[in-house]
């Protein structure tokens, strides 16, 4: 997968931090948030200018569920399986979202439209069961509902 | 050093303060079962083996001895009921997970593990110890691998499963793995033999031991004359031993 | 903004910001919460702001967004002041008539009021809403009345007056008898004495300490922590800087999960504002106090908000628990002496110091002072923050504040303390919420998730649901922990699929002890409480799947099936268009019958089927009768049993 990760970019993220101590999981998020992913290129040049083994800085974005080591999809679905949209049929949701989009969470559909993601409350729980598009809360949700929702993404 | 009092297995002991329960029986000349320790790097407290039972202020407590300092007036029993049960249920999560690893197989047996009752999950070698992502990074300071991802999914690898050349074969992490699943050493010889138009370095030029040798052995360490003198002389591989940062 | 330098300065402050703020002109709150927001609170805000400039009426009234009110399940929330109006579940097309009415005309719109369920009264003030009355909003009453964004609210309410009352009058020693005396325990979870931990950490041998506010708040259904930093964080970073003060520390940090961007924000608002007014810096209010902090997102890890794991995130490390058999307040961030408290408990630490020990040991119980906010989440008709006086019952918070459960349904259980705690039965609802009464039962406060649960929930299910989260989430480096969670889950799954054998239940039992005693951090240690607490109370349940291949609650999917009543269809079609497999056959007037073979069980079927029908039963344990020969399938005209 070529990537244009523009080295002046992550250069600036990480001058950002004015070399202050224990800043890589905050730089690695950082980067995430600007190309969806993490390229390798990027963990390099994080890993030479931290100075962190590149083996560590691997293992720490291998850890967390806010990083991904493969690039993401146009729309990043989150659906709630929170305790209590849980109890409301948030799995019956999550379902119904897999089978729409013919992937798992955790994966990216072929053609790179959508992710779908499982995560622990939004703090929606009113709405629930909801799921969070893109930052837009869809809740009260049924499974019914899921199809058309997903549709109106492009 | 300040002297620490206390009981082991009945009887009373002396320690130094900073030593640890495991470090304490050791010197005693008591055996509690291990698999991520080494006395070469710092204890990580992570496959709880070595459970022993603590008693102190009137209270009982399920402690792991390589990472819990000794403390005046404890009494610690490294065989109680309570122990062995719990090394035993241990031992069998252990072997739904790495059902063929031979020192898992010993320890079963040894603990009276007999049908397994827990669903073979994997059919894994490595036991996810981190015994040679230890010396990789506090020995050899390099770093070469590292563990990967969380939970069951933990694995033990090179960044992107790409062996590089931070790694130079210097064979600790196969030493060090008690299961024998760590083969890094002989693969990076095979790719360092491939390259061509590289200097022969000898893997202890590489390491930093000593200086200016080119190999003569094509790799093939178990052959050379300083190897062999250096384990021998050391009890253990080199990198163990030598002070390299 | 110039720098305070003195509590005169402060006090002076203070009164020229109420001085010059007009109590009697009309101010118009709305509630900006993520759970408002959810709500789409926002454009009620855009809308208001319109409408207000269309009118002319930038001077006559006042528009503010607030932090979260609490009563999530009645968002988006508008309170008009100074009367106290409270309208409810407001759009933004009601936004014309509020104006016309409440603000010119100085009329109630009636039906943007509360009404009671039961005795279809309505409420004009929060204080009438019975959601509210009947809690004790010490920490969490002011959201609503302050604008996150805007430090001079805060301080108009008596804001910072608690940081210059211990950083100018008292010493360390003594505000940390204070919060002893008080009785404070940490609101995290683990409830440990906090003046005790801020004691120890002061007498800890170092001279470089650091305090941690720890708003990782990865208990899925609860937010309450959320809702304090992004509503009102000058409350938790009073706090923060008086504990700092009290251990000798010079440096803070606030650990914050990414999933709440806008606490992030807000928070780092607040800290640019307290730096300009000299509450943050050097030399705060000329104490000659020094105090900066730092802001740290996690990641998505449930487990780095274990503090151990959390203070090696914060050296740049992976976040995963190390042993902890030398406390953190003594060996912590960079093996120095750290105290690490949760957003609510620093939250806490203003009230104490102005209203002194005495005062806040008179609320509680015994063992547990103060207040505690719950997030009231599940099957619940009030969702939403409550914040009660602890030894308050279950039955109250549930009953009285929370209005019982919806659709008429029957009480289960209520889940307290997350994936740690466990989950408490009809039998005990007039247990009290506190520390050691929950523990004693099987639960723990935990951080305040408080999940209600009715006869549609299984109790098996939600154990099998803890452990899958917890398997997602452990960090995998002990053994009992990343093993012994992934068997219980595999032998949960079994019994949930109809696989569950005699001896599951004893299985489980030992893997959970070992798991209990052996693992590296609470969160192994604490994780089979959910098999635990259920085996206890619904073992009854767990043999009905395992014996009878029977789910008493109707949900696990492997053993139960959808059946349309023949009795009761009346081929309306409706399920027959919303299967997502085809699996209905029917038509006008003919009987719907579902094929088991195609049937996925996703349950749309029953859902969409009419309330006056409710055709569409679950059966479980049993077999499905077989579908009727066509010919019987016939509707006739009068309703009848359709067997002929």
């Amino acid at each position: 997968m070529v990537s244009q990760v523009d080295p002046t970019a992550i250069d600036r993220i990480i001058d950002k931090y004015q070399s202050e101590e224990g800043i890589l999981i905050q730089v690695l998020l950082d980067v995430q948030h600007e190309y969806n992913w993490l390229p390798e290129e990027a963990l390099k040049q994080i890993s030479d200018r931290l100075g962190i083994p590149f083996s560590q800085v691997y293992r720490v974005a291998s850890f967390y569920k806010a990083m991904s080591l493969t690039p993401r999809g146009k729309h990043l679905v989150r659906v709630c399986l929170g305790t209590a949209c849980h109890v409301r049929g948030a799995p019956r949701i999550l379902d119904n979202v897999e089978q729409t989009l013919n992937i798992k969470a955790g994966q990216t559909t072929q053609d790179m439209k959508f992710s779908v993601e499982r995560v622990n409350c939004l703090g929606c729980c009113a709405l629930g069961p909801v799921m969070v598009i893109d930052g837009e809360a869809h809740g009260n949700l049924v499974p019914a509902h899921v199809e058309e929702i997903l549709n109106k993404y492009d | 050093m300040k002297k620490i009092t206390l009981i082991i297995d009945g009887t009373e002991r002396t320690a130094q303060e900073g030593m640890t329960i495991l470090e304490a029986a050791q010197e005693a000349g008591i055996t509690i079962p291990t698999l991520c320790y080494h006395p070469s790097v710092t204890p990580s407290g992570s496959c709880r083996l070595c459970t022993v039972e603590i008693l102190k202020g009137g209270k009982s407590r399920l402690v792991t001895a390589c990472t819990y300092p000794v403390e005046e007036g404890i009494e610690v029993k490294t065989n109680s009921a309570a122990v062995r049960k719990t090394r035993k249920m241990l031992i069998e999560l252990l072997l739904a997970r790495c059902p063929s690893v031979p020192v898992l197989q010993e320890l079963g047996r040894e603990y009276g593990v007999k049908k397994p009752r827990l669903k073979k999950i994997k059919d894994e070698d490595c036991i996810l110890c981190g015994l040679c992502t230890q010396v990789c990074q506090e020995k050899m300071g390099v770093s070469a691998i590292n563990f990967v991802g969380r939970g069951v999914n933990r694995t033990v690898d090179f960044p992107f499963e790409r062996m590089w050349d931070v790694c130079v074969a210097c064979g600790a992490c196969t030493y060090v793995c008690p299961t024998g699943h760590i083969q890094n050493e002989a693969h990076k010889v095979a790719q360092l033999k491939r390259k061509l138009g590289i200097e022969r370095k000898c893997r202890y030029m590489l390491m930093g031991a000593v200086s200016n040798k080119l190999c003569p052995h094509n790799y093939e360490c178990w052959r050379c004359e300083y190897d062999q003198r250096t384990e021998y002389r050391l009890g253990e591989h080199p990198v163990l031993s030598l002070k390299l940062n | 903004m110039e720098r305070l330098r003195s509590f005169e300065e402060l006090e002076a402050l203070r009164q020229a910001l109420i001085k010059k703020r007009d109590t009697k002109k009309p101010c118009i709150t709305i509630c900006s919460g993520t759970g408002c927001r959810a709500y789409a609170s926002e454009t009620v805000s855009t809308a208001f702001k319109e409408e207000i400039k269309k009118q002319g009426l930038e001077d006559t009234v006042d528009l503010k967004t607030t932090g979260c009110h609490g009563f999530c399940e009645k968002g988006p929330l508008v309170v008009i002041l100074p009367e106290n109006i409270c309208y409810v579940q407001v759009k933004p097309t009601d936004v014309d008539q509020i104006i016309s009415q409440t603000i010119k005309e100085s009329k109630i719109v009636d039906s943007l009021l509360y009404t009671d369920p039961v005795t279809s009264e309505k409420a004009v003030h929060e204080s009438e809403i019975p959601f509210y009355k009947n809690q004790t909003r010490l920490v969490f009453g002011n959201n609503s009345k302050i604008d996150p964004t805007n430090i001079d609210d805060y301080i108009i309410l008596g804001g910072y007056s608690a940081l210059s009352k211990a950083l100018l009058t008292m010493a360390p020693e003594e505000i940390i008898n204070e919060v002893k005396n008080s009785g404070l325990r940490g609101r995290g979870g683990g409830g440990f004495p906090t003046g005790r931990k801020w004691e120890e950490c002061r007498h800890a041998p170092g001279d470089k300490k650091y305090v941690i506010v720890n708003a990782d708040e990865g208990d899925p259904g609860a937010y309450m922590d959320r809702s304090l930093l992004e509503g009102n964080p000058h409350s938790v970073l009073e706090g923060l800087i008086i504990g700092a003060y009290a251990i000798g520390s010079h440096g803070g940090y606030i650990y914050v999960r990414e999933e709440y961007p806008l606490a992030v924000e807000n928070v780092f608002i607040a800290l640019s504002q307290d730096e300009k007014y000299g509450l943050l810096g050097t030399d705060i209010l000329g104490s000659g106090f020094d105090f900066t902090i730092k802001v740290h997102r996690g990641a998505g890890a449930f487990v780095s908000g274990e503090s151990s794991a959390l203070m090696t995130a914060l050296e740049g490390r992976v976040g995963e628990p190390r042993p902890k058999y030398i406390h953190t307040v003594i060996s912590g961030i960079w093996d120095r002496p750290s105290t690490l408290n949760n957003v609510e408990t620093w939250a806490n630490v203003p009230l104490i110091i102005n209203n002194g020990a005495e005062w806040y040991a008179s609320t509680g119980t015994e063992g547990s002072k103060g207040t505690k906010i719950f997030s009231l989440v599940g099957k619940v008709n009030n969702t939403g923050l409550v914040e009660v006086p602890m030894g308050t019952s279950l039955r109250d918070i549930i009953y009285t504040i929370g209005g019982g459960i919806p659709k008429g349904k029957k009480f289960k259980a209520v889940q307290t303390g997350g994936p740690s705690g466990g989950c408490i039965p009809e039998s005990l609802i007039d247990s009290p919420v506190d520390f050691d009464e929950l523990s004693a039962l099987g639960s723990m406060m935990g951080s305040g998730g408080m999940i209600v649960m009715d006869e549609d929930t299984c109790m098996v299910d939600t154990a099998r649901y803890f452990l899958d989260f917890l398997s997602d989430e452990s960090c995998g480096k002990c053994t009992p922990c990343r093993e012994g969670i992934d068997q219980m889950l595999a032998i949960l799954t079994n019994i949930t699929e109809g696989k569950g054998q005699d001896g599951d239940i004893e299985l489980l039992e030992e893997i959970a002890e070992v798991t209990k005693d052996a693992s590296l951090c609470a969160l192994g240690q604490t994780a089979a409480n959910p098999v635990l607490s259920t085996l206890r109370y619904f073992r009854n349940e767990y043999e009905a799947h395992i014996l009878e291949k029977r789910c008493p609650a109707g949900v696990c999917k492997a053993l139960i099936s959808y059946y349309i009543q023949p009795d009761k269809c009346q081929a309306c079609l409706i399920c027959y268009r919303n299967c997502p497999v085809g699996a209905i056959t029917g038509a006008k007037k003919q009987i719907h019958v579902i094929d088991q073979n195609t049937c996925i069980k996703c349950g749309i079927c029953f859902d969409v089927c009419p309330q006056r029908f409710s055709a569409v039963e679950k059966i479980s344990g049993r077999p499905v009768p077989p579908p009727l020969p066509l010919e019987a399938r016939v509707i006739k005209k009068k309703k009848s049993k359709g067997k002929k």
